[in-house]
């Protein structure tokens, strides 16, 4: 693994519990600034969970416990202290879900909304940052001219398209994509796939995938999970033609769950 | 390589099914090979004209084999080993295909000796060791497939390094024949002919171990120095 390359964030012996269960065993893994990094793994790894860890959305639910460090850079922060606001993370880090979750509002109000959230009451800025927001996220020429209307007249792929121009609005960081394509029909993956290969020339891109082959055309590294463990991390060109261990060559040739 | 069983039974059987195809086109060749080496040391022409009736089988295999290899990749999207297999595959045919080729060729050239009449200096030059040693070398990059045994690439690779030497070798005695006694010119021309094709067979043979090293360990070792394999 090359060290020079420049990181988004590090990740050190992290570990995670749900009360007494540990989910997340002593993780240790690099996040490649401007890249994108899936996480693969068989359901029930663990790797929704890593993913969830790095915007604190853990902290919602009482008896969740962290260990370890998530180092987020150029401020060198660790995200997982005490110290730091989750709400604060979560400026900085954008997320996207499966489904698509639209605000029952507005196209033009669920992309406001991180911005007023901030504070943000600039009518100029806001409209600049909202389209700026949807152009990034190629859903504008498709809605420009039905602002108000409602989020929810829009396609399942538009949606999620407009989710991701909401996450993006506040000029996240880093953006976390929990299976975003697992709703859509091929166009509409399609669609979503070709924009995060557009989006990391800004942002660092993070995402779970169940669809192995998503995870080989859109990302530049590729992490195997197995049982809360990390087992494999490296080069995604190198994981998918040539695995180290037996357990990732295992699972990207189907030989088991 | 990877013998654990794909979820889908399904796919574990197209993948076997492939691989018994490569043998067997693989077992076709050998034979064709022999076969045509035989019949040029022990002069004789009764085979002749099956053996390059048969190559057709061959050339239908590698179109079968490398139909088979599209629709995997259509419809598994293999990954790591089976990627590295399938991939491996389409490469391989093709110099199966070629050996077979130059089967035919070694069998046409016996033919063309035969209605020339034959001169002394067939016997002299090495052929029968380079026929011998390039045959050796066929079966040993089979083998190395069958088995999935990258430990024998460097033994094969050493090998064909010594046919092509002793193919100079050759080329340097018919030569002198020919300055000597231009009357063994045509028949001369005949056997470099020949011996180039049985040259050409153990190259082909190198080119699969290469592959089956890929197949194996994911390295690529073509046009690598010996020492770096």
């Amino acid at each position: 693994m090359n060290t020079n390359k420049p990181l988004k964030a590090e990740v050190k012996n992290f570990n995670f519990f749900y009360g007494s269960t540990q989910a997340l065993k002593n993780i240790n893994m690099p996040i490649h600034d401007k890249k994108v990094t899936a996480l693969i793994g068989p359901s029930g790894c663990g790797k929704s969970t890593y993913l969830r860890s790095f915007n604190r959305m853990h902290d919602l639910y009482p008896g969740n416990r962290y260990e370890g460090d998530i180092i987020f850079h150029p401020d060198n922060v660790n995200l997982l202290s005490e110290a730091i606001d989750p709400i604060e993370v979560r400026m900085r880090i954008g997320m996207v879900f499966q489904k698509p979750n639209p605000f029952p509002k507005s196209i033009y109000e669920n992309v406001a909304y991180g911005l007023r959230v901030r504070g943000e009451k600039n009518k100029r800025v806001l409209e600049d940052k909202i389209e700026a927001a949807l152009k990034n996220s190629a859903l504008w020429n498709e809605v420009k001219d039905r602002l108000h209307d409602s989020a929810f007249n829009l396609s399942g792929g538009q949606q999620q398209r407009l989710c991701i121009a909401r996450a993006l609005a506040t000029d996240p960081e880093l953006l976390l994509f929990d299976e975003p394509t697992s709703a859509l029909d091929p166009i509409a993956t399609g669609a979503i796939e070709e924009l995060m290969h557009e989006l990391k020339e800004h942002v660092t891109i993070l995402i779970v995938t169940h669809n192995m082959q998503q995870a080989a055309r859109v990302s530049d590294y590729t992490a195997y999970m197995y049982l809360g463990e990390m087992i494999e991390f490296g080069e995604t060109n190198s994981i998918f033609i040539k695995p180290k261990d037996k357990r990732t060559e295992d699972y990207i040739t189907g030989r088991m769950g | 390589m990877n013998d654990n069983q794909h979820l889908s039974s399904q796919y574990n059987e197209e993948l076997a099914q492939l691989r018994t195809q490569v043998l067997q086109m693989g077992g076709l060749v050998e034979t064709q090979v022999s076969a045509a080496m035989d019949a040029y040391i022990s002069n004789q022409s009764t085979q002749l004209a099956e053996i390059v009736a048969a190559d057709h089988k061959i050339n239908n295999l590698e179109k079968n084999i490398d139909d088979h290899c599209a629709h995997i990749i259509a419809k598994r999207q293999p990954t790591a080993s089976d990627l590295r297999l399938v991939l491996g595959i389409i490469k391989i045919v093709t110099d199966l295909e070629r050996m077979g080729d130059e089967a035919k060729k070694i069998a046409k050239g016996t033919r063309r000796i035969h209605e020339a009449g034959q001169i002394p200096i067939q016997h002299s030059v090495g052929i029968h060791h380079l026929a011998e040693v390039a045959l050796n070398l066929v079966r040993q990059a089979l083998d190395a497939f069958a088995r999935l045994d990258a430990t024998q690439a460097q033994v094969v690779i050493r090998a064909d390094n010594e046919v092509d030497a002793e193919f100079k070798s050759i080329l340097r005695q018919l030569i002198t024949h020919m300055m000597e006694d231009p009357r063994t010119i045509t028949v001369a021309i005949e056997i470099i002919a020949i011996a180039r094709a049985i040259e050409r067979i153990g190259d082909h043979a190198k080119n699969i171990v290469e592959q089956v090293v890929f197949v194996v360990e994911g390295r690529d070792i073509r046009h690598l120095e010996e020492s770096a394999l």
